[in-house]
């Protein structure tokens, strides 16, 4: 599972819990994959991610690699940035580990980089 | 290098789209691309190839794959996700309930050394799952072969579709509906008419951009015949605000 990924998941569908979000990553076994590097994406996807929830993530996890935690003004004219933002959303992925409710502590595991976000029926 | 198959006479196997193999006549020259690449192309089943090419019109008609998120929901063993990464899409992120089906979409994407698409194992059948969350509009396409909606699962793909629609700016939709009844035609027009009439209520617009036959072979126990065919049609869903067409094409029927 990549950054950009976790960046989108919530565990609001459990019974309770309002916002769900973020999760937090206990990971046991990261993995870092070399992804195709293409500005304008990362430039279109910036905007749609809550970017404290990507750094605190890629920092619990050991791979913030220089990111900075503030989105400069003009972030989308530096090459250097956009490359950073590019490797730790779609490079950097969890391969073994846990996502873990911010609320209710609930884990969901996540195998051979596959969150399991499935619920029993008393849950949701 | 590649070029389409010309016969002379309206062939059955022309609707799949074969390509020309060019002749050789040494082994070796078999192992040339002009030479393997058909073949094997040819040798594909017709559902999958009806899947390729309808990515390929989803991209050169509308752009909406090349750089792109995209979503493939119920993306099973991952056809179109494979696909999606093969038109080179920014990202996909692939959503099933089916562990299984995962673990064999995972292996293979390994196989194809794709490592932009992403999976998540979640049910999208249930009411709430995906709404009201941060999935809601985060991806510009979502492509689906989404589940029949027949015996058990009664609906489950108008689910889909509403879920589809939350979580993007187009929605390609690759649905699939048995005509095998009876009241094949009945049926037929009921289904467009009926998802016409969600498009409008839901205020998207909906085209139909390609219809198209092939056979699925029986894989349930419930399946008395050993094989259907079956009609699928390609359909494109749009949000009226961010869509560059906005035309709204309903087909009736089948004549």
């Amino acid at each position: 599972m990549k950054l950009l990924t976790h960046n989108m998941l919530t565990s609001s569908i459990i019974k309770g819990v309002k916002k769900g979000f973020p999760l937090g990553i206990a990971a046991t076994d990261i993995k870092v994959s070399e992804v195709d590097f293409n500005p304008d994406f990362i430039k279109k996807m910036i905007p749609k991610l809550e970017w404290s929830a990507i750094c605190e993530a890629a920092e619990s996890i050991g791979h913030l690699d220089g990111l900075p935690k503030e989105l400069a003004p003009d972030y989308e004219t530096d090459e250097d940035f956009l490359k950073k933002a590019h490797h730790v959303i779609m490079e950097v992925e969890i391969k073994e580990g846990d996502l873990i409710c911010p609320e209710t502590g609930r884990k969901f595991p996540i195998k051979n980089g596959i969150p399991n976000m499935l619920l029993k029926e008393d849950e949701v | 290098m590649l070029t389409p198959a010309r016969n002379s006479k309206e062939l059955r196997s022309t609707s799949s789209n074969p390509l020309y193999i060019p002749r050789v006549k040494t082994k070796a020259g078999t192992r040339a691309f002009s030479v393997a690449a058909p073949t094997l192309w040819n040798s594909l089943p017709v559902s999958v190839k009806s899947e390729a090419c309808m990515l390929h019109t989803i991209q050169s008609r509308y752009s909406d794959i090349e750089g792109r998120l995209v979503a493939d929901l119920g993306c099973g063993c991952g056809v179109l996700s494979v696909g999606a990464a093969m038109l080179q899409c920014g990202g996909c992120v692939g959503f099933d309930i089916d562990t299984d089906a995962l673990e064999i979409c995972s292996t293979n994407l390994q196989e194809f050394e794709i490592n932009n698409v992403d999976l998540v194992e979640m049910d999208l059948g249930c009411e709430q799952s995906v709404l009201d969350t941060r999935w809601s509009h985060a991806f510009d396409t979502v492509i689906m072969n989404p589940p029949f909606g027949t015996k058990k699962n009664k609906g489950i793909d108008m689910l889909f579709l509403r879920q589809a629609l939350d979580m993007c700016h187009t929605a390609c939709v690759f649905s699939s509906q048995d005509h095998n009844q009876k009241d094949k035609h009945l049926h037929y027009c009921c289904f467009h008419q009926h998802i016409g009439k969600k498009a409008t209520e839901w205020g998207v617009s909906m085209e139909v951009m390609a219809e198209l036959r092939f056979d699925l072979p029986a894989t349930y126990k419930f399946h008395k015949q050993r094989s259907v065919d079956i009609e699928v049609d390609l359909i494109r869903f749009a949000h009226n605000t961010t869509s560059r067409t906005k035309s709204y094409c309903l087909q009736n029927a089948v004549d």
